[in-house]
């Protein structure tokens, strides 16, 4: 059956929020069975962020880009593209989806694409929205040249820059290490690898990490390469800045000793945060997850929401890209069977998503989150970098106004600004739980708010052509 | 091509095309490819001074979640520097607009 054949009036109107792995997955599953998913996604070229395409014209091997995992970099991109050339979905590139319709004439989705507002007429929603790093706030981290770990890799995929001349890495997760050596292998200037997680912890975590143990083996040769670099157990302390960013990080090493690092850029990120803001406008259940000291939507095993309202990939579970594969697969598997048609049969999927989740709990496990270290933070530690609310604010807001998310949010601003919160709500939960002696959980989540990215008024105005 | 003042530097893909825009009235240069992001701070500490502090800003996330890369133009609205690619032509400024109330 061909994509003109199957574009029928009649035929359910699916849409994929994402282009990365999970979503590509999602697509090619729904296209196999002879449907037409809409495709919206903030990139200019498919892949998300962990495949993320440098624009046109760049010159390096996916080898080059995507060391092991070049192979599975490429049939993706391949596959995305051979989809969208052939019209067998149709591809909303940078574009955001701002907010999730309710009833009547404004159903559907609101997408932001570079020709204006778009409502996109949506039956049934796949969202494949990935995560961002999860940040630990420091003294000094709202100076310019204190990146997320994210940031920088991309800069060096997508860009083929480094963010500073002299490097200080710091955080944990399976990102510290390997943005390290891809930073490293292309001539960058690493002064340190700082990872708060103790060897202990790592150790006591590698029977679940065998789950996958070509990866586990990874890892450990990735930290080996960088010998002295690498420091575990350490606590970090502060960022030193002058007018034009950091000149040194201060820390503690596992033995207790002070140390300084000089450096003109900072990196840092505790692993993922789940990206969850549409799961939530679209009426998505949460629960509070102590692995991953965040708040995490809840879904069957499938990735079902409910009928009609599907998550896949890093949004739902964090378990990195090759489980965002299958978990885009199942997503548009469980859609298939809502709507009454031949699905494929997901049982091996689903037995690949048990190994993946085994392995995600050990690497959980392996490189927690810094809860003593924020809970330490002094009272003029910025939390919210986008509007400057201090540790101090915070907690006094805290102990005036209640210990509630969303109150400590309407009273003292915190996860207010520009970036809702995304890069200081986990740290705040620390902080408010801490003055009030509680824990994160019984602080409550952050309430979803559209549109979840800024969008100019004139957007609102004027609606570009459907 | 990498200023002393810069932020970034380059290690890869410098055989592009390159281009020029201006910066606080400047004329300097970028390479095709490169987002807003890349080419301010290859010419610069900062795109932006904070609203609620003293310090500049240089961006955070580079995927579109934090928008702390917002820069102003010298006529028009304000973009997102890590997710628009620069263009021959463009008037960017680091310093907010004196009209802006």
């Amino acid at each position: 059956m061909t994509a003109i054949e199957t574009a029928r009036p009649t035929a359910p109107r699916i849409v994929i929020v994402g282009a990365g792995p999970a979503g590509i997955r999602a697509a090619e599953t729904l296209v196999k069975a002879g449907l037409r998913p809409v495709v919206v996604d903030e990139g200019a070229r498919a892949g998300g962020q962990i495949y993320r395409r440098p624009p046109a014209g760049f010159q390096r091997s996916a080898e080059q880009l995507y060391g092991s995992e070049a192979g599975k970099a490429r049939s993706l991109h391949d596959l995305f593209d051979r989809m969208a050339a052939t019209g067998a979905l149709e591809h909303v590139a940078q574009s955001s989806v701002l907010a999730v319709g309710g009833g009547g004439k404004d159903a559907g989705l609101h997408v932001l694409t570079p020709d204006g507002r778009r409502v996109l007429p949506c039956d049934r929603l796949i969202l494949a929205t990935g995560a961002t790093d999860r940040l630990a706030p420091l003294p000094g981290w709202q100076a310019p040249g204190v990146y997320s770990l994210g940031a920088a890799q991309i800069a060096l995929k997508a860009q083929g820059v480094a963010l500073g001349r002299r490097i200080v890495l710091a955080g944990s997760g399976p990102l510290l290490t390997l943005v390290a050596v891809q930073l490293r292998k292309a001539g960058a200037d690493i002064a340190a690898v700082l990872d708060t997680a103790p060897l202990t912890r790592q150790a006591a975590a590698l029977p679940a990490l065998l789950a996958r143990p070509v990866f586990a083996l990874r890892g450990m040769m990735m930290r080996a390469r960088l010998g002295r670099l690498y420091r575990s157990g350490v606590t970090l302390q502060e960022i030193e800045t002058d007018e034009n960013g950091p000149v040194a990080i201060r820390w503690t090493s596992a033995a207790g000793r002070v140390q300084r690092s000089e450096c003109d850029m900072v990196g840092l990120g505790w692993h993922l945060r789940a990206e969850t803001q549409l799961a939530g406008l679209a009426g998505c259940r949460f629960e509070y997850s102590e692995l991953w000291s965040q708040w995490l939507p809840q879904a069957d095993r499938m990735g079902r929401v409910a009928d009609g309202v599907y998550l896949a990939g890093d949004g739902l579970r964090i378990l990195g890209a090759d489980g965002a594969e299958i978990a885009g697969r199942l997503a548009a598997t469980a859609c298939l069977q809502d709507l009454g048609l031949a699905a494929p049969d997901p049982a091996a999927d689903l037995q690949r998503l048990a190994r993946m989740e085994r392995f995600a709990t050990g690497i959980a496990r392996a490189f927690p989150w810094p809860a003593a270290q924020v809970q330490a933070l002094p009272d003029a530690t910025v939390i919210c970098r986008c509007e400057g609310v201090t540790a101090g604010h915070l907690r006094q807001t805290a102990a005036y106004g209640g210990a509630e998310a969303n109150r400590v949010k309407s009273l003292g601003r915190i996860g207010m600004g520009r970036c809702q919160g995304r890069f200081c709500q986990i740290a705040a939960a620390e902080l408010i739980a801490g003055q009030a002696g509680c824990k994160p959980a019984e602080i409550g989540r952050l309430r979803d708010q559209a549109p979840v990215r800024p969008a100019p008024v004139g957007a609102w105005v004027q609606d570009a052509p459907p | 091509m990498t200023r002393p003042d810069a932020r970034i530097t380059r290690l890869a893909e410098t055989g592009r095309t390159p281009l020029w825009f201006r910066l606080d009235g400047r004329e300097v240069a970028a390479l095709a490819g490169d987002s807003v992001l890349t080419a301010v701070l290859a010419n610069a500490p900062a795109l932006r001074l904070a609203e609620f502090g003293t310090e500049g800003r240089a961006g955070f996330c580079l995927m579109g979640a934090c928008q702390d890369c917002w820069i102003w133009q010298e006529n028009g609205p304000r973009i997102r520097a890590c997710s628009t690619p620069v263009a021959e032509g463009m008037r960017l400024l680091t310093r907010t607009p004196e009209a802006w109330p």
